[in-house]
């Protein structure tokens, strides 16, 4: 098969295939990002952009505490949000793995995915409805007498922007653990039974870390989007519950400053980045002591 | 047992705030709250008498199938190639393509807005919309696409060119139909997608909104709000039959190429 080069016709062939789609994620994808770690490094001076090279921004974004606290934040609720919607999504993904018969699987998977692809803004906007002070929770369960005065601390706080991410992100979740239990050979559970494990002991020493990859994707694909999100904390976030995504659009559609926007959004990923390869790192680590 | 309860639990909470549109759409009474006020169909008539919705859905269309397009012929070229005969760096290719599955959508507006307002100093309209719809619709149709290609026996193709077709004619006459439900269902979601999408629209739009910029201008407004409920109630009405295409495609093409149902768009 190898000729010239070492490649394969074929791979060849791949290559030119490849061509188009890369080329376009190099021009609509790479050059602008570079576009935008440029940006960072300049200034904006009035109307006019100042090109000379300045950590300026990075020192202003660094110091001055409130893009230090949206990080923060933002972190902190991405980071929840990833908790909340991992430790609800696997037993779901057990579910339909284990317990749902072949033929049903992928119904259920459809079930499970149909609100995802329902509008994004409208959904949000129905969270902060039902999860309201007049909302639909509240005069339930004041109906129902559970509670005499509205709960408060589910809307306009961090506490709504979690659970409306966590239902955002919830298929996100549930599918690359679901892909990752139905690849668990069946027959290594009946093993680890036989050879004298019971069910609990078999699904933390035989289950789980066999489900481990599905459940660091699942984790990586809530968690790098959760921190970029804008419509969430704006709508039922109150001004405790503002992210760093919302502070990127100020500077750029508001204030007009887009070096400082550009450089916010660059921490951002940059943080991101570090937690998923600390994470990465960690479950390694982890999975290898076992 | 307690797990069959947590699960229709979960898509209880899951339908939760999509079952309220429809209530809410049709009830008379302008603020959106229990108890109801009785029945109406009086939004979904303001919907129609709405100019500047029907600009906005409109270009929402425009751009949508577009972007479903020009994804979905990009999808089938990398689909393809990712069936095919590696060579080294191709993983890494393909992991920048499919990147911007990972990638907040405000990063890729705010790069596309940069370059093409401040480095190129163009005006936004539809198609920088398109540009950056495409972008983050590719790796979705990519990996609907794979499903296709992935039960596709190579030696088919290789007969056809045997018995005389050239490799386009072999590709046109033996592979597409077979992938004919790959390619729809890819459509259909890029679509889906491209429609629904807020942020990158509302960094990327010039003066002629999309429908989802539309709607969060009206969110503002609370009188506003019934006529949004009802917008909602047909989107997702819409969405739902769009989807059940799109998965009935899909299961048709994995039977088409003889393989088991694993489940899942994604």
């Amino acid at each position: 098969m190898a000729t010239r080069g070492g490649l394969g016709q074929e791979a060849r062939r791949s290559i030119a295939l490849l061509a188009a789609p890369f080329s376009y994620a190099i021009l609509l994808l790479a050059m602008p990002l570079g576009a935008v770690v440029l940006f960072s490094f300049w200034t904006q001076d009035f109307l006019d952009i100042d090109t000379t090279f300045t950590l300026a921004n990075y020192e202003e974004a660094l110091s001055q505490p409130i893009y230090r606290m949206l990080l923060g934040r933002s972190l902190w609720i991405a980071g929840a949000v990833t908790l909340v919607t991992v430790v609800l999504a696997f037993p779901i993904a057990y579910f339909v793995s284990f317990y749902v018969a072949p033929s049903r699987k992928s119904l259920w998977l459809f079930l499970i995915t149909i609100p995802f692809w329902t509008s994004y803004l409208i959904r949000v906007f129905l969270w902060k409805v039902i999860l309201g002070f007049n909302g639909v929770l509240n005069t339930s369960l004041q109906g129902l007498g559970f509670i005499d005065e509205p709960l408060t601390f589910i809307l306009y706080n961090a506490n709504a922007v979690v659970i409306t991410l966590a239902h955002a992100f919830a298929p996100f979740a549930i599918l690359p653990i679901f892909v990752a239990l139905e690849r668990i050979d069946r027959s290594l559970l009946e093993a680890s039974q036989d050879l004298g494990e019971n069910k609990v002991t078999t699904f933390l020493r035989v289950t789980l870390p066999l489900a481990m990859p599905g459940v660091v994707a699942a984790t990586l694909i809530v968690f790098i989007p959760t921190i970029g999100d804008y419509v969430t904390p704006r709508l039922v976030g109150g001004p405790d519950g503002l992210m760093i995504a919302n502070m990127i659009q100020t500077q750029f559609l508001r204030l007009n400053n887009a070096p400082l926007g550009a450089t916010l959004a660059i921490l951002a990923m940059l943080s991101v980045t570090v937690i998923a390869l600390l994470f990465i790192w960690l479950n390694r680590k982890w999975l290898r002591t076992r | 047992m307690t797990l069959r309860f947590y699960a229709v639990a979960y898509l209880i909470f899951l339908y939760a705030p999509i079952a309220l549109l429809p209530i809410f759409a049709f009830n008379d009474g302008t603020i959106i709250a229990f108890p109801l006020q009785g029945f109406t169909t009086q939004w979904f008539g303001e919907l129609r008498t709405t100019p500047a919705l029907h600009e906005a859905v409109k270009n929402s269309l425009i751009i949508a199938v577009s972007s479903a397009v020009i994804a979905t012929l990009l999808g089938i070229c990398a689909a393809r190639a990712g069936q095919m005969e590696t060579f080294p760096g191709k993983g890494g290719v393909i992991g920048f393509i499919m990147l911007p599955l990972v990638l907040p959508e405000i990063i890729v507006a705010v790069s596309l807005l940069v370059v093409i307002v401040r480095v190129m100093g163009l005006p936004l309209g539809n198609w920088t919309i398109i540009l950056a719809h495409v972008l983050i619709c590719m790796p979705f149709c990519i990996a609907v696409l794979n499903g296709a290609f992935a039960g596709l026996d190579k030696s088919m193709e290789e007969a056809a060119m045997d018995l005389g077709q050239s490799r386009w004619g072999a590709f046109r006459l033996v592979t597409l139909p077979l992938i004919a439900p790959g390619i729809v269902s890819s459509l259909l979601i890029s679509f889906t997608i491209s429609l629904d999408e807020f942020i990158i629209a509302f960094f990327l739009s010039g003066n002629s909104p999309t429908m989802p910029v539309y709607i969060w201008g009206l969110l503002r407004f609370p009188e506003k709000l019934p006529v949004v409920m009802a917008l909602g109630t047909i989107l997702v009405a819409l969405s739902i039959v769009l989807l059940t295409i799109a998965e009935t495609m899909r299961r048709r093409g994995l039977r088409r190429a003889g393989l088991k149902d694993t489940g899942g768009f994604l």
